[in-house]
């Protein structure tokens, strides 16, 4: 397996051009210059008129993704990001990089063109980006669970769980994520920290987390549950943690903070402070960019009733849960963890198929997202303060 | 050899999940013998293993789910009727002098 090397010594394992809107008002005009280069460009980018520090800070760590060769930043002209700082970073990396004002540019139809012009410029300048070899050892993977029901627990995310844990050893990062679904499994994962300061950060942002949605007014064990065969609330959060596997948590990671070294992360996704801008996370979606702000190269997403997403920047692979899901959604499926279900197979195999194509997609293998065109993005308003020593003990 | 019918997803569990469901009066063979079921269980109920006795704690993917609050036969239904939650079930509820020091 070969990736693209990065100024930062990072590899990347695709080599787009991100083409990132930087408040909804440029967001058709960025749309428009991906149109005709699906294939080279992808769009992403920042609705708020208004400034955040967290939203900057995200797409400065996009828009340096490893699986990023270079920009074009699409600014409508009085918005409040500050698209010279973005621009500064992206240079800084080594990335090609275009800023288009649209204002600047002469309106819709000029930056269209000059944006379209510039995608295929930079296309052919990071065209022969160096490829060096890459080992299964420098891969961040993240994983997520969405459209979940009751086969979840018991057939995708452990077989996820098996998969973590081979990649970890195999010196790998994994990010796992969603405080709030992991309510009641903050002892039992404090018991895996590295470290005993690291397993108090833990039950901290797990303590946080309740204390969010509980001001939100979900996050609770409903009735259908029950009736799932799900018993108590840390059995139902246990099928989610059950995608983190067996391995010691390294490490607590925000958002955008990249892990150092290999091993087990917990991603805290819940902002710091008072409950201010709304859900931690509106959508499978937000968490899978957010992960990737963290340097994830790829996502392995869970889901038993069946949901179709892949995501710009990094392949999205999608683990069935639910065979008769299977059945109806085949051609978005990359595996069917529900084998274990109605076939007898072992959660062990179903991990090890699922470690076959996470290399595979690493050496550029396409997933069924990116075959059918999937390049799902949100990104939305958060803060958050910067993690403490003890969430990455050495 | 178990029941293929049913999933243990973590060596040191206590329970097995059912892969899919089964119906009342259908008999399934544990590790310790077989247990006839008296009523029918939807895929992702749980049965126990083997014996448990009260107060002991149920273990599912190799972790604690709760504790066993009545005796539990081999192969019998293990649920809301004789499980409780070692967490505060939502965060509404004020703990009780029952709940277990964690």
């Amino acid at each position: 397996m070969k990736g693209f090397l990065r100024s930062d010594g990072r590899k990347g394992i695709r080599n787009v051009v991100a083409v990132a809107y930087l408040v909804e008002c440029a967001h058709h005009v960025a749309r428009e210059i991906v149109a005709p280069h699906r294939d080279t460009a992808h769009l992403i980018g920042f609705p708020g008129c208004f400034p955040n520090d967290y939203a900057q800070q995200i797409m400065e760590r996009l828009c340096t993704h490893p699986n990023v060769g270079g920009v074009v930043l699409v600014s409508l002209g009085c918005e409040s990001f500050d698209r010279n700082a973005l621009a500064e970073t992206i240079r800084a990396s080594g990335r090609p990089v275009e800023v288009l004002v649209i204002q600047r540019e002469g309106g819709t139809r000029a930056t269209i063109e000059a944006g379209r012009a510039a995608v295929t410029r930079i296309a052919g300048e990071i065209a022969d980006a160096p490829m060096v070899p890459m080992d299964i050892s420098e891969l961040v993977v993240g994983t997520v669970c969405g459209g979940s029901d009751g086969t979840s627990g018991i057939s995708g995310n452990p077989a996820v769980g098996r998969c973590f844990d081979r990649l970890v050893e195999a010196g790998a990062a994994c990010i796992f994520e969603e405080t709030g679904e992991l309510i009641g499994c903050e002892e039992i994962m404090a018991a895996r920290a590295a470290t005993p300061e690291l397993a108090e950060e833990i039950r901290a942002s797990v303590n946080k987390a309740a204390a969010y949605y509980a001001t939100l007014g979900f996050g609770s064990f409903a009735a259908g549950n029950a009736e799932g065969g799900l018993t108590t609330i840390e059995e139902k959060s246990l099928g989610a943690y059950a995608k983190s596997g067996q391995s010691a948590i390294s490490g607590l990671i925000k958002p955008g903070d990249i892990p150092p070294r290999g091993g087990l992360y917990l991603m805290d996704v819940v902002p710091d402070g008072e409950v201010r801008y709304g859900f931690p996370n509106i959508s499978d979606n937000a968490e899978i960019v957010e992960m990737m702000a963290s340097g994830a190269h790829m996502t392995l997403f869970v889901t038993g009733r069946g949901s179709v997403v892949g995501s710009a920047l990094a392949p999205v692979i999608k683990i069935a849960a639910n065979p008769h899901m299977y059945e109806r959604l085949r051609d978005d499926m990359d595996i069917n963890a529900g084998r274990i279900l109605n076939e007898g197979a072992s959660v062990d195999e179903v991990g090890g198929e699922i470690l076959d194509l996470v290399a595979r997609v690493a050496a550029g293998e396409r997933t069924k997202s990116e075959e059918l065109g999937h390049t799902e993005f949100i990104l939305t308003y958060k803060s958050f303060e910067p993690i403490g020593p003890a969430c990455l003990p050495v | 050899m178990t029941d293929p019918r049913l999933l243990l997803l973590a060596p040191d569990d206590n329970v097995f999940v059912l892969r899919g469901a089964i119906e009342a009066g259908e008999t399934v063979a544990l590790e310790t013998g077989e247990a006839s079921l008296p009523a029918r269980l939807g895929m992702g109920h749980k049965i126990a293993r083997h014996a448990i006795a009260p107060g002991e704690k149920i273990v599912k993917y190799g972790a604690p789910i709760g504790t066993a609050t009545a005796k539990i036969a081999p192969g019998a239904h293990v649920h809301i009727h004789n499980v409780r939650s070692d967490h505060t079930p939502t965060y509404a509820l004020a703990e009780t002098s029952e709940e277990v020091p964690r």
